[in-house]
């Protein structure tokens, strides 16, 4: 039998004790969530990014829009009346990593697609003061000078190669050879803003009314 | 909610939420068999003169412990937790949500059936119904038209009497249920010169300081450029497409030269989103009367 003052004098025994302690929270809280049919099987209407929306969730990530917008409508009504349907698991299927993030500066933006008009979105990004005076979000005029192709479509499909790993590793639907091979025709010209744009516009959609 | 695979995963979050409270129970147990002598210390001596002493755990402190293990298993009686179980009161925050919602509609929906049996222009001088209006307009509009309802660059100001698709209360209703795209088509073709003097034809129109010899080429040119055709061949817009008057004072994009030669060169695509589906008739009934209010007795 191990004693209470073995453990405190060997480093490597309390390390391993405590590792053990850890894991058995997460062999019950998460393990099993990777057999549960609703966080693993995507929700009708839910389909992978396609390449440009692929590549405009990397600016999303690369920008830190996570810090301050999360992407999570939880199922309280004063939130369901503002956003739209609460979220539910099988929507983020396909985001590796997801940008559930963790505090609400500005508004969650999981059923921002179609909220607003793409032209809004672009004045919005140039500078949030001219469309919403109040706003205290930072502009973004800098995604509109540089092309996606050149920064995050770069390797646009080694990305959808890896996210098609995960996918067939879960059995769902995932891109085709064609869609991987025309990616970089999609992203064309389109710059980092467009790219951006996309991803928003595309955001939610699935289950994006709250039917009265 | 549980939906696992197979009913290994019921069995193993079973096995392993009971199977860790009766191990802290009996740890309880045990510890609490343990004999101590008081006073004596662990044999440790620590910065020359701390020691500590070898203690039983206070009666209160395990008996919180004891409560803990309690309380565990009726909560684990009441509410899902034990793999597929329900729980005893059939809690889910999918129905928590309902009642939530629910209660509100109980409130709220007698106000909003009485206002949509109402007229929009009657709604519009109800006291109550406008107080409800603008919030509802705080929250889905003003990221757009603004929170005073001015508007900014591109998005239309609600407070005027100028409409781009129409002010009557129908026309405000159908353009907040299915939304409007406003498309003006690029007309770089018709070269820079005529462009600039199209600008100055369209700023005269509205009284800008403007080259007269370039306005009276373009008032020429707004004919046969095909600016007659949705703008009008007075220049007064169309409202069943959205076509701007020219010959007011309302810009939506701006009135410079500069802007005016942009617009034509670029054209202008924007997009009102549809918001019958997300609001619903009640909804879409009392903004119709708060936009409308916004732009009585103008």
């Amino acid at each position: 039998m191990i004693k209470h003052e073995q453990i405190e004098k060997s480093v490597t025994l309390l390390i391993v004790l405590t590792l053990l302690v850890v894991l058995w929270g997460g062999l019950l809280e998460i393990v099993p969530l990777f057999f549960q049919k609703s966080t693993t099987t995507p929700v009708e209407g839910t389909k992978p990014y396609d390449a440009v929306r692929l590549v405009g969730r990397d600016v999303y990530v690369r920008e830190g829009c996570f810090l301050c917008h999360s992407q999570m409508i939880r199922p309280f009504r004063a939130e369901t009346e503002r956003y739209g349907h609460y979220s539910v698991a099988g929507e983020y299927v396909y985001d590796h990593p997801f940008q559930w993030g963790s505090k609400r500066t500005g508004p969650d933006l999981h059923r921002v697609g179609g909220r607003y008009s793409d032209e809004w979105q672009r004045a919005h990004l140039m500078n949030p003061r001219d469309v919403v005076p109040e706003s205290n979000m930072p502009a973004f005029a800098f995604l509109a000078n540089t092309k996606a192709k050149d920064s995050v479509g770069a390797d646009v499909e080694k990305k959808m190669e890896v996210m098609r790993g995960y996918a067939n590793a879960r059995g769902i639907p995932t891109y085709s050879d064609e869609e991987i091979k025309g990616a970089k025709a999609a992203i064309g010209d389109m710059t980092e803003m467009d790219v951006l744009i996309a991803y928003l516009q595309g955001m939610g959609t699935a289950l994006s009314t709250m039917k009265q | 909610m549980s939906d696992f695979v197979s009913d290994f995963w019921n069995l193993y979050v079973i096995v392993i939420v009971l199977g860790s409270i009766l191990a802290c129970a009996v740890l309880l147990i045990v510890q609490g068999k343990a004999t101590f002598t008081p006073g004596k210390t662990m044999g440790h001596v620590w910065d020359e003169s701390l020691e500590e002493y070898n203690n039983p755990m206070p009666k209160w402190w395990s008996w919180l412990f004891v409560i803990t293990v309690i309380f565990a298993l009726v909560y684990l009686a009441l509410y899902p937790g034990l793999g597929n179980f329900k729980g005893m009161l059939g809690w889910t925050s999918v129905g928590q949500h309902k009642i939530e919602v629910d209660k509100m509609d109980a409130t709220v929906k007698p106000l909003f059936d009485k206002y949509l049996a109402m007229d929009v222009k009657a709604v519009a001088g109800d006291k109550q119904a406008m107080e409800m209006g603008k919030r509802l307009y705080l929250t889905y509009c003003m990221q757009c038209h603004g929170a005073d309802a001015r508007g900014a660059k591109g998005f239309p100001n609600l407070t005027d009497s100028d409409w781009l698709y129409g002010g009557e209360p129908e026309q405000i209703k159908e353009t907040i249920n299915n939304g409007r795209m406003g498309m003006m088509p690029a007309h770089a073709h018709l070269g820079a010169d005529t462009i600039k003097e199209l600008a100055n034809y369209v700023r005269s129109l509205s009284g800008l300081p403007n080259d007269s010899l370039l306005a009276a080429k373009g008032k020429e040119a707004f004919q046969t450029a095909g600016c007659s055709g949705c703008h009008g061949p007075e220049a007064t817009g169309m409202q069943a497409i959205g076509a701007p008057n020219l010959t007011d004072k309302v810009w939506l994009y701006g009135s410079s030269e500069a802007t005016i030669i942009q617009t034509i060169n670029n054209g202008r695509q924007n997009k009102m989103p549809a918001w019958k589906e997300f609001l619903g008739d009640a909804k879409v009934h009392l903004l119709s009367a708060y936009v409308t209010s916004l732009s009585q007795g103008k």
